[in-house]
């Protein structure tokens, strides 16, 4: 009797204790779901971008993370992983130690972006280290170290990103500049989840019930650019060792033909393990490459700005496309030349005294007679006209971090004079470009566009379509009209017509004896040091194809190198090589520069 | 009357059914261990296979049992056992050596684990020797003659060393008890295992005082004669020396099974080493949740996580795959075994048949004790097999031999 009693004793015992492991205790099932459940995200390839004739510009390389779960790391050689990684071995322990102070459970990266030939070591191995897996992951590369500031670069997501969105994951890589940024979510595409069971010695045992769970991954979109990469490397060719910006676009779609910051860097750089470290050295650069200039660097835009100042005088009938005014060099400076008889005069010549009496015109109008109220109307009404360049506005261009640039508006003056405290004498550098005017390089190039377009702009934009059926990713492709006139634009375009091509224009050097090019060069006043060029141009002059600005820091005249510089860029689109005849300026603009390049 | 007839009219049918039951379940839930989804053919090369074609002899075996003359297993039990202790004695020489014990001789493909049919042999002879007429086991000096039986065989054993086999001797106590044995000494047992683990938990100072208090409350309760001080001293003195003894015994253990207790104790919690096992067992057995992951679905015992799958830890399977329910219709089963033959020991008409069904009945509890406790991270990890679930053909064939022994000895209950 009492023997029986201990059986049933010991029995109903052990029936409690079982009842306590398997159903009020759940620490268990979470372990053995660690044990051997594995998920195994499925990384999807990034989108590829290609330029605008199909070349790539952007594509995946495989490389492999080696995964750990601390809490199944068991007997680990950690000498032999340290040497199969290449690693020292207390980094190896250390790692270790710090992958198990996050989580014992979960899994954590221990080595990123193993090349594909220390994974083939490495494989052979991966059975005498239960707890660790690898997984696939791509990187971005780049056949070409070509347009870095537009296609930017992929890190892994900070804490803050993954804060603000749910999609991330710690180890997930995200855009963080360019293309890559605008267009994340098209071109990460989807992450899947494999669900496989794994045995004790780290052996993959199939799919978790038949890939009941399983979701494939989704690749990402591809992009397809509006950029030439020929046109773009040969933009970053001309700019070596030059500061400032490029920026070319087909006027009659808005689409960015070549879009350069100089100096740039090779993209390449700024990939997978070596990313921090070079993007780092990139940042304490004194020429400061990570700063894309030809969308946040505010410049004057000198005397290209006598495009807008023409029209805008034509538009108010405050002059007439004949309207003549002599050189008088006692209101502003100005360099030796005839007396400019007509507008289209004034713009090929560039005339400083042609442009102080149109502005004032348009400022001045005698609409009040207090000088000063009358000054504020003019120049509240030149701002709208203004205004309608696409100038003090942000550009919806596809990338972030655009400036909007800056037009002095009336109430800009009366916060920095006090209301009726200035007058057309206080702000007639404006007139040339000068004074507290501010436009980035991609608005000089839309000005360009403008002019080819007799009227009107398409925002420019980088990305024609997205994916297989090539869909257009939002891109606004209406006309935006100038509040000028068409008829007024003639006479401004026949005087970058004569800058380029008749005796006496300021942009000869820009010259294509097959190509009719229309410009204007502009010299930017820089109170820190030499002048800055600028030349803004179209070709050819009737049906124009490219539109073009080109920014040159401390460079001096715009006709000096500004223009050629344009103009090879031109030839190079047009005709797709620049002409034997024109080696020796090709030599020239690239044997100037302002600083010694360094090789990184 | 033709005895054939007789014995097979008279056999325990509910034993048997029982008995079956367990074969069966045992052999699907190996089959489950070494279950590949990706080779579903069967194979005797497997150990599905392999424990099929021990099944099959074990039954064949279990028959011939039935037919044999008990008289051959009863007149010859003293031969047996001095069969055993021989084998027993020859594998410490030419054992070969299995996870660091000498537990198996090898006579060309077959290996023969002696300490299984040792249990047989020593559960005949003892219960022979008990149950002559002039034994009293109420009388200690009986009560030593008689333990003499099972600590000859347990000590040998206790050299190979296998802990587990020779701590199922210990079982027979429970048969002394059944004989006559004083209640006391059953006691006297747990309070020496429980001051044994208290020993190795408690600050030893603090422990003596404990059993100081303890001593005195017990004293404070019962007649303050001079009689019962001196016993109460003495029981002080016995349970504070046995503490400290057990300490130093303890310091005297080799490391790996210092660790082992330490981890069962909760006092380390290294679940790398000692504790891996242990730790994966309760893992497995915990993920089976109420109703269990279904049969061949379980991950943690397929996936070799947990060691020794098949043999000693085949609980684990069970509970993981089979969940709360299923260990409980185990247990269930097993308690039925067990009760059943005791019932059926009481009804004999003979002494001998009465103690050899106790010993069965004993032997089979401390297997199940000992198996499941460590399982569950209740007892240290001792290799043990879980009757007719682990494994084995040795195991088996013990079982079957040790039980349908029995069954016979039952068929003949209402012989003169």
């Amino acid at each position: 009797m009492v023997i029986a009693v201990i059986f049933l004793t010991v029995a109903f015992i052990y029936w409690v204790r079982l009842f306590q492991l398997q159903i009020l205790d759940n620490r268990y099932k979470i372990d053995a779901e660690s044990n051997a459940i594995r998920n195994k995200v499925q990384y999807p390839g990034r989108g590829l971008i290609y330029d605008r004739n199909g070349e790539i510009l952007v594509y995946n390389e495989a490389v492999y993370d080696l995964m750990i779960i601390p809490g199944q790391a068991k007997d680990i050689d950690w000498a032999l992983l340290a040497e199969l990684l290449e690693i020292t071995e207390d980094g190896a322990r250390e790692r270790y130690k710090k992958a198990r102070a996050y989580s014992r459970y979960a899994h954590s990266v221990f080595e990123k972006q193993i090349s594909k030939e220390v994974y083939g070591k490495l494989q052979e191995y991966l059975y005498r280290f239960p707890g660790f897996y690898v997984q696939s992951r791509t990187l971005r590369r780049y056949p070409k170290p070509i347009a870095a500031h537009v296609l930017g670069d992929v890190g892994e997501v900070s804490e803050k990103e993954i804060a603000s969105n749910p999609y991330y994951k710690m180890g997930d890589y995200i855009g963080k500049n360019g293309l890559e940024k605008y267009y994340e979510e098209q071109l990460r595409g989807h992450k899947g989840v494999k669900v496989v069971m794994v045995d004790v010695l780290n052996r993959e045992k199939g799919s978790y019930k038949d890939g009941m769970f399983d979701t494939a991954a989704v690749s990402g979109q591809e992009l397809y650019s509006t950029l030439d990469a020929d046109l773009q490397e040969y933009a970053e060719e001309l700019m070596r060792g030059k500061r400032g910006s490029i920026v070319a676009i087909e006027p009659a779609t808005g689409e960015v033909l070549a879009l350069v910051s100089a100096p740039t860097y090779d993209p390449n750089l700024l990939v997978g393990r070596i990313r921090s470290n070079n993007y780092a050295k990139l940042l304490g650069d004194e020429q400061k490459p990570l700063f894309n200039r030809a969308l946040m660097a505010f410049y004057p835009p000198g005397s290209i700005f006598k495009l807008p100042q023409a029209l805008i005088g034509m538009q108010e009938k405050v002059i007439s496309p004949y309207s003549g005014f002599s050189c008088e060099k006692n209101l502003v400076g100005c360099h030796s030349h005839p007396d400019a008889l007509c507008v289209a005069d004034g713009v090929k010549m560039s005339c400083n005294p042609y442009f102080y009496q149109v502005f004032r015109r348009i400022i001045m109008r005698g609409k009040d007679p207090n000088r000063f109220v009358d000054s504020r109307l003019g120049l509240e009404r030149w701002d709208t006209l203004m205004r309608s360049f696409g100038f003090a506005t942000r550009l919806g261009i596809d990338l972030t971090d655009v400036k909007s640039g800056l037009i002095p508006n009336a109430a800009y003056y009366d916060r920095y004079y006090g209301r009726n405290q200035w007058a057309f004498s206080t702000i007639y550098s404006l007139s040339i470009g000068q004074g507290e005017i501010g436009l980035i390089p991609l608005q000089m190039a839309n000005l360009a566009s403008i002019m080819a377009n007799r009227g009107y702009y398409i925002t420019p934009h980088l990305v024609r379509a997205v994916g297989e059926s090539r869909l257009n990713p939002g891109i606004d492709t209406a006309r935006h009209y100038t509040a000028i006139d068409r008829r007024y634009f003639d006479p401004v375009v026949e005087g970058m017509y004569g800058a380029v091509h008749l005796p006496g224009g300021t942009a000869r050097r820009a010259k294509i004896d097959s190509i009719v090019v229309c410009g204007k060069t502009g010299t930017s006043q820089n109170p820190h040091g030499k002048d800055h060029a600028v030349f803004i141009g179209f070709a050819p002059k009737d049906n124009p194809k490219i539109a073009i600005s080109v920014f040159l820091e401390n460079s001096g005249f715009g006709g000096t190198w500004a223009a050629p510089t344009a103009s090879l860029l031109i030839e190079k689109y047009l005709t797709g090589k620049v002409s034997a005849s024109r080696r020796w300026l090709e030599d020239q603009v690239k044997e100037f520069t302002v600083y010694t390049p360094e090789n990184l | 009357m033709n005895a054939g007839s007789n014995t097979f009219r008279n056999i325990d049918k509910p034993l048997l059914l029982i008995y079956l039951l367990l074969v069966v379940a045992g052999w699907f839930n190996i089959y489950s261990v070494v279950y590949d989804p990706e080779n579903t053919g069967f194979s005797f090369a497997t150990r599905y296979g392999k424990q099929m074609m021990f099944i099959g002899f074990a039954l064949i075996l279990g028959a011939a049992v039935l037919i044999t003359d008990l008289r051959v297993f009863m007149q010859f039990a003293y031969l047996y056992y001095g069969i055993a202790i021989v084998l027993l004695l020859a594998v410490l020489v030419v054992g070969s050596e299995i996870s660091g014990a000498k537990s198996w001789i090898k006579l060309g493909p077959l290996s023969i684990q002696p300490s299984e049919f040792a249990k047989v042999a020593t559960c005949l002879a003892f219960s022979k020797y008990v149950s002559q007429p002039a034994m009293n086991m109420k009388r200690v000096r009986n009560q030593i003659a008689a333990s003499l039986w099972f600590l000859l065989p347990m000590g040998l054993i206790m050299l190979q060393p296998d802990a587990g086999s020779a701590l199922v001797f210990v079982s027979f106590v429970l048969v002394l008890y059944r004989e006559g044995m004083s209640g006391k000494v059953l006691l006297a047992g747990l309070v020496a295992v429980v001051l044994f683990v208290a020993a190795l938990l408690v600050n030893r100072y603090v422990l003596i005082g404990i059993i100081f208090l303890a001593v005195l409350a017990l004293l404070l309760c019962n007649k303050r004669t001079f009689k019962n001080i001196v016993l109460a001293v003495l029981l002080f003195g016995l349970c504070s020396g046995y503490t400290l003894g057990v300490e130093y015994a303890f310091n005297k253990l080799s490391p790996h099974q210092q660790t082992r207790i330490n981890v069962l104790l909760g006092k380390d919690v290294d679940i790398k080493g000692a504790g891996y096992n242990v730790n994966q067992s309760k893992i497995a057995i915990g993920s089976g949740g109420f109703a269990g992951r279904g049969y061949l679905q379980g991950t943690q015992t397929k996936f070799d996580f947990v060691p020794e799958q098949s043999t000693d830890f085949i609980f684990c399977t069970l509970g993981e795959e089979w969940g709360w329910v299923g260990c409980t219709v185990f247990l269930a089963l097993y308690i039925a075994l067990l009760l059943r033959i005791l019932k059926m020991a009481e009804r004999q008409r003979t002494v001998y048949a009465r103690v050899y069904g106790y010993g069965v009945a004993c032997i089979f509890f401390m297997h199940l004790f000992v198996n499941v406790g460590m399982t569950i991270g209740l007892l240290p990890v001792i290799g043990i097999p879980l009757p007719f679930f682990s494994y084995g053909g040795s195991s088996l064939w013990a079982f079957t031999l040790l039980l349908f022994i029995f069954i016979k000895m039952d068929t003949r209950r209402f012989a003169a």
